[in-house]
């Protein structure tokens, strides 16, 4: 069904969600057809923030572009420089030294942390409770602060550089990183309390949104959508990269596939995140931060392919090199570009407050989307 | 025992007096409802300042926030200024809108408040218009305010507005329901509509405390339905502003938007003192059988306190809801109304219906 | 399967086909007509299984374009990348394996707005992130755009 040329039909009123709205977190529209509060149809349309990065990165150098990919899920800004990092080093073939690694590591479950609880205040928000906001962002705030301090920067780090990390890390980095952890995990019970025990969230959440295994893979869903599917799709599990084959962690897979499910696969990541962190952050290898690398890097002619699990779901970098200093051709595969698209086959027969509630819990970053 | 408490009619009655030894009966009744009329309007003015100001306070606190603390001591005028905003900002009526109606509804939306004060007892003596069919009375005129949403959401010409609208009239139809079946309980143990009548019968105790559990149930009840009919949260379906964006007040700004702000805060002022007046003894003070003592240590305190401290608790309930519960959806709101809360007031007024034949309780 | 078990099974259902094992991945070459019919025993053959694609695009090579599709199976947990050759540049068709795998279907409209690929038999073939006024192809290498200073 094109709603693009679609009339109002006697039973049929079409609305405009977005691109400003409170719950697209973002420019995102999404053309929604309903009949009462009934959704019938469903359309995104993207683009109000596409910046064509993949054009862009093609005039850049191998050290530049990478700093543009921060802009792209911001939420996951450390890790998308990372999967440049590490495809750049793939093409490179250079050995990035131990405690780059770890750095590494130890910033992208930080950044993962908290965009987990980013979403999890925003979840709430959307859901119509206000105060988890407030309560997420009291942790939130304890790690921008600890990549201030390390990285010069408390949202788009640009940290990751090939051959290892930018700087060292600060002094103060593993009193603070313990601090935070012991601060979280002592109010970790109060967002179960606020949001996971409430009967009206479960009333909200549970069986809204349902995608089955099958078509969670079929619609290429990663991340935690695809998890609360039953779907294991961690990279950090199947293609380990910078280390994470020697550390312990659990991947979490659920069987609900609906947003309650999603909800507390992304609940049980953060504990699994701290408990990687808590493993790294005593036994941090000394030595370089960064390996040598040419100030400007040559890739020889070829492709290189790098895939990290972000805090959304796998994210793809895909180099083509003609042996340059600027790719001839980068392909971002964006976790929430994919997740969107299963958006109709989740919410067509839902209510139009079923919307928001997926789209919380797909966890959209629509400059991700977009790229 | 009641005599301790101060009469505020014997004020009015002597200012009475004093008017009709001065002036034909007519300029007297005219002077008396004027007084009345700024005596009103100058509580709405106070309480719509006073609320929005403790919705910020008490919001901040479940946030752990400070809330406002710039304007005013401790931010206490905070209110005014934003008053003073609104007031200065353009009263925008979009193009395709009906403009009659559209700047009729927010007017409808305030006078239905204002109606709704009449009836009701601030302290003892302390009432506009102590009519006999009090309880019916309010429950009659607070239905009209759905008609100034709807208004508002047709008449905006906007489709996040009509949802809003329709769902605040789905909700609003429905939960009329409760609330009119909890009011009536305890107006089956009173045997009277009029709201004096309905305080003076809990001077030996509150209804909460005298009615059982029965009165407890339709107490919560009254509580549940009462958050919904004012479009609060949880049950703010007729905002929803992660949905609808603003819901029926998409399209309204400034004053047109206080306005429907305003009316949100005395309708949620106005079900708290029903509330307080039927089960919470309205002004009566709060005794103890038997210590003889520490009541008429509570019959010192004026009316008004008791009256005002109950309807204050019971509207920090209703914040503390707003801020603690996520939204429900309009399907489930339904639902708990038509196939929960309608078939327990049944049974419970039944219930109390028996008690009072029987004369079960105190 | 590992690559060489693939690739003698792929050169059994698809003759046509050449390989290339320089990168990461085993890579096969196909000429954009063959394309169909090997994705879909590729999907549906239950010794390849390819039933995810985690990343479909386009590469403009100047004289052609390449259509480029990473599969992977879930189960098997082999991995696969397809290159369909288009020779045609100006007048780019391919058939569509949104048929095969839903998330090919945004995934091609990007491409088709991005770089002029016409994708036969797409459910929903419409410009996904530009104005549906927009001419041109940015993500082509003979894209130029004065106002940005993009140049060709």
């Amino acid at each position: 069904m094109e709603l693009e040329n679609a009339t109002e039909g006697q039973d049929d009123l079409i609305i405009n969600v977005g691109p400003q709205h409170p719950s697209t977190h973002g420019v995102l529209h999404i053309k929604l057809k309903v009949n009462g509060e009934t959704i019938t149809d469903v359309e995104p349309h993207l683009g109000y923030i596409h910046r064509s990065i993949e054009k862009m990165c093609e005039s850049h150098t191998y050290r530049q572009f990478i700093y543009t990919t921060s802009r792209m899920d911001y939420l996951s800004a450390h890790i998308n420089n990372q999967a440049c990092a590490l495809a750049v080093e793939k093409g490179l073939q250079v050995e990035v030294p131990a405690r780059a690694k770890a750095i590494r590591i130890l910033m992208a479950e930080l950044t993962r942390l908290a965009s987990h609880q980013l979403w999890w205040g925003c979840t709430g928000l959307d859901l119509g409770a206000v105060t988890p906001f407030f309560h997420a962002f009291r942790e939130r705030e304890m790690i921008n602060d600890i990549m201030e301090k390390t990285c010069g920067a408390r949202l788009t780090m640009n940290y990751a550089v090939p051959g290892g990390v930018m700087a060292d890390l600060h002094p103060d980095f593993v009193k603070d990183v313990k601090a935070f952890l012991a601060e979280f995990k002592g109010k970790f019970h109060e967002y179960d309390e606020l949001l996971t025990g409430n009967i009206i969230f479960e009333e909200r959440v549970k069986g809204i949104g349902y995608i089955s295994k099958e078509d969670a893979i079929s619609f290429g869903c990663t991340g935690p959508v695809a998890r609360a599917s039953g779907v294991s799709c961690d990279i950090r599990k199947l293609h380990p990269y910078d280390g994470y084959e020697n550390l312990q962690f659990e991947e979490i897979i659920r069987t609900e596939g609906d947003c309650y499910g999603r909800y507390l696969a992304r609940m049980d990541e953060m504990k699994q995140s701290m408990y990687i962190i808590e493993q790294l952050i005593d036994n941090i290898p000394e030595g370089d931060y960064q390996a040598k690398t040419k100030a400007l890097i040559k890739l020889p002619k070829g492709e290189f392919y790098q895939r990290v699990e972000t805090a959304r779901g796998e994210f793809g970098v895909y180099i083509v090199s003609e042996g340059a200093t600027t790719p001839y051709r980068i392909k971002f595969r964006s976790p929430g570009f994919s997740n969107l698209s299963a958006l109709k086959h989740m919410v067509v027969g839902g209510k139009i407050a079923d919307l928001v509630a997926v789209m919380a819990m797909l966890d959209l970053v629509i400059p991700d989307i977009d790229r | 025992m009641l005599l301790k408490i101060f009469d505020f009619s014997t004020i009015t009655a002597a200012f009475h007096l004093w008017l009709s030894g001065k002036m034909s009966s007519v300029l007297v009744m005219l002077i008396e409802m004027t007084i009345a009329g700024m005596c009103a309007l100058g509580l709405f003015v106070f309480l719509g300042l006073v609320l929005v100001y403790m919705e910020r306070k008490v919001s901040a606190v479940m946030q752990i926030r400070i809330g406002p603390n710039r304007v005013g001591p401790w931010g206490t005028i905070q209110a005014v200024a934003d008053t003073v905003k609104l007031l200065l900002k353009e009263g925008l009526t979009p193009d395709g809108a009906d403009k009659f109606l559209f700047n009729f509804a927010p007017i409808l939306v305030i006078i239905v408040s204002m109606l709704i004060l009449a009836p009701i007892g601030f302290g003892k003596g302390l009432v506009i218009w102590d009519l006999n069919i009090g309880v019916l009375y309010i429950s009659a005129v607070s239905s009209i305010g759905v008609i100034g949403i709807l208004m508002a959401g047709w008449a905006s010409n906007n489709k996040y507005s009509l949802i809003g609208a329709m769902r605040s009239g789905a909700q609003i139809v429905s939960y009329e329901l409760s609330v009119g079946l909890s009011l009536i309980s305890v107006v089956i143990l009173t045997g009277s509509l009029q709201m004096s009548d309905i305080v003076n019968s809990q001077a030996n105790g509150w209804w909460i405390f005298k009615g059982h559990i029965p009165i407890i149930i339709s107490f919560i009840i009254f509580v549940i339905a009462s958050t919904a009919e004012t479009n609060r949260a949880p049950f703010d379906m007729a905002e929803a502003e992660s949905e609808l964006t603003g819901g029926f007040h998409t399209e309204y700004a400034g004053m047109k938007f206080a306005m429907f702000f305003l009316a949100e805060y005395i309708n949620i002022f106005i079900v708290c003192a029903i509330g307080a007046t039927l089960f919470l003894g309205g002004w009566m003070p709060f005794h103890i059988g038997g210590l003889t003592a520490f009541n008429d240590i509570m019959d010192y305190i004026p009316s008004p306190f008791w009256f005002f401290g109950k309807t204050f608790f019971l509207i920090f309930v209703i914040m503390w809801f707003r801020w603690t519960f996520p939204r429900l959806r309009v399907d489930q709101l339904l639902t708990l109304e038509w196939k929960y809360l309608l078939p327990i007031s049944m049974v419970n007024t039944l219930l109390v219906t028996l008690m009072a034949i029987m004369g079960w309780y105190f | 399967m590992n690559n060489e078990e693939l690739k003698s099974a792929i050169l059994a259902i698809q003759p046509a086909a050449t390989f290339d094992e320089s990168g990461e991945f085993l890579n096969v070459h196909i000429s954009s007509e063959l394309l169909l019919p090997l994705m879909l025993e590729l999907r549906n053959n239950k010794d390849f299984y390819f039933d995810y694609l985690f990343c479909e695009t386009c590469i403009d090579w100047k004289d052609h374009l390449m259509m480029v599709y990473h599969l992977t199976s879930k189960s098997l947990k082999h991995t696969l990348v397809v290159k369909g050759k288009i020779s045609n540049r100006d007048n780019a068709e391919i058939e569509s394996v949104a048929g095969i795998w839903k998330t090919a279907e945004f995934m091609e409209r990007e491409v088709y707005e991005l770089f002029g690929v016409k994708f036969l038999n797409h459910p929903d073939l419409r410009k996904l992130i530009l104005d549906d006024y927009w001419t041109g192809y940015p993500l082509r290498k003979d894209y130029s755009d004065p106002v940005n200073l993009i140049e060709y």
